[in-house]
């Protein structure tokens, strides 16, 4: 559990977290929206190019974009066969679907590209940074709160977990497929939400104590850099063009 | 359990973040600002033992726990879940920005309906109770995955045999969530019971 890309230092990791939410968003959203295999290979690429502008390391992002290869997997296994449409294939009564495949390699391009232009745009800066720039943007301050609560709190209940699953293989735990398995960690898992509450009430009276009044205050600040302008306008550069692809079918 | 970004149409991640958007809004409503850092450090835990693996036969599955934290929380565990969700989307990106409603939809509905239906009798002692406890965890998931299917369902009918396969490969998963729901709910009995009050 790591956050493996924000570190760096590229134009990308400078621009404003505000904008670059904004714009991720924006991104998201019209290539979630797009149905033309041209615009959603534009967008690929364009994804492609924000991946080398921001200087990703390339082990992770590989690695992440393995990991939604296994859901892509099962619709590869499934919609080509099931979709109804022109035969493209028989393999007894199998039937590959013209129709089946092109869906299949749409819905692919658009998850990696919008996989890619989130690791990017959002992923690339701390957790901390992603919550005060919510509620920059107006997002509800108990939203907030509770996620940066939330972000400081998983390294330490993490932790806690190790310690039980450590406890656990001291005394010989070995997980099968049995019931004795299952009450086991049902056991961890309830005595890791007793720990989380009780850790939430020293918490509580701490926040109390400091006289916390339904805020949390950032001493982040990012200087305006000229890759602001540059990014808010090719962001809506790309989202114009890939709507005009989209137009045009 | 989530959708990735990429395979639904605009009515349905318009719909899904519509009704997210009002499940969140009514649990902060009922959060208030001494509950915050419980309903914080619970995401962390929900979000931690969704880590957790248990073996299946030669397979394994993660821990999903949306029926216990709609039982702990109610309401609440809209927003709470919300953060978990977007938390495992900044970490590993399961889920996005334009899932978040559905996903958000697929976990917590399902949690806040398990809390009002099986809610009352977890109370209980004896076999009521434990039937009522794994009721919520299986429960929790099996509609978690008719949201899901619908989610597929209503982006094309034709995606009707993915949407089915994915109720399939999560009927063994709701079995081990009833499971553990109602040996982690008598733990709970046991150890705090005032938790299970709320």
């Amino acid at each position: 559990m790591e956050e493996v890309f924000a570190e760096g230092s590229s134009a990308v990791h400078r621009t404003d977290p505000a904008l670059r939410v904004v714009a991720a968003t924006a991104y998201s959203f019209t290539v979630a929206l797009m149905d033309s295999l041209t615009g959603v290979l534009a967008a690929l690429i364009f994804s492609i190019l924000l991946v080398i502008v921001a200087r990703l390391p390339a082990g992770p992002l590989f690695r992440r974009l393995t990991a939604a290869g296994g859901l892509l997997l099962l619709l590869w296994l499934v919609l080509p066969w099931s979709y109804p449409g022109d035969a493209l294939l028989r393999f007894g009564p199998l039937t590959l679907s013209r129709q089946g495949v092109w869906i299949a390699l749409i819905i692919t391009c658009k998850t990696l590209t919008i996989l890619m232009g989130f690791v990017v745009l959002v992923a690339s800066m701390h957790l901390s940074t992603l919550g005060h720039t919510l509620h920059r943007i107006g997002v509800p301050s108990k939203l907030v709160q509770l996620l940066l609560l939330a972000y400081r709190y998983i390294f330490v209940i993490e932790h806690e977990y190790q310690r039980l699953s450590r406890a656990a293989k001291i005394r010989n735990f070995r997980p099968t497929t049995n019931l004795h398995t299952y009450q086991t960690y049902a056991y961890m898992v309830g005595m890791l939400f007793v720990r989380a509450t009780e850790r939430a009430r020293r918490v509580h009276q701490a926040m109390r104590c400091r006289g916390f009044n339904g805020r949390f205050h950032s001493l982040d600040s990012y200087a305006p850099t000229p890759w602001n302008f540059v990014l808010a306008i090719a962001m809506a550069l790309v989202i114009a063009l890939l709507a005009y692809l989209e137009h045009l079918g | 359990m989530h959708i990735s970004e990429g395979y639904l149409s605009g009515p349905v991640l318009l719909s899904g973040a519509a009704l997210t958007a009002i499940g969140t809004a009514v649990g902060l409503k009922r959060l208030d600002y001494d509950q915050i850092a419980q309903g914080g450090i619970l995401a962390s835990a929900f979000f931690v033992a969704s880590l957790v693996h248990v073996p299946i036969g030669p397979s394994n599955a993660h821990l999903i726990m949306n029926g216990i934290i709609g039982l702990l929380l109610g309401w609440a565990a809209f927003p709470v879940i919300l953060v978990a969700l977007l938390l495992q989307a900044v970490f590993f990106q399961f889920g996005g920005i334009t899932t978040l409603g559905v996903n958000g939809l697929i976990m917590a509905g399902p949690a806040v309906i398990v809390a009002y239906v099986f809610g009352p009798w977890i109370g209980r002692s004896g076999w009521v109770g434990t039937a009522a406890a794994f009721a919520s965890g299986a429960g929790a998931i099996a509609l978690a995955a008719i949201v899901m299917a619908a989610s597929l369902f209503f982006t094309d009918e034709k995606f009707m045999a993915v949407a089915g396969t994915a109720i399939v490969v999560h009927l063994p998963i709701m079995g081990i969530e009833g499971v553990i729901t109602a040996f982690c709910v008598g733990f709970l009995k046991k150890v705090k019971p005032e938790m299970l009050s709320g």
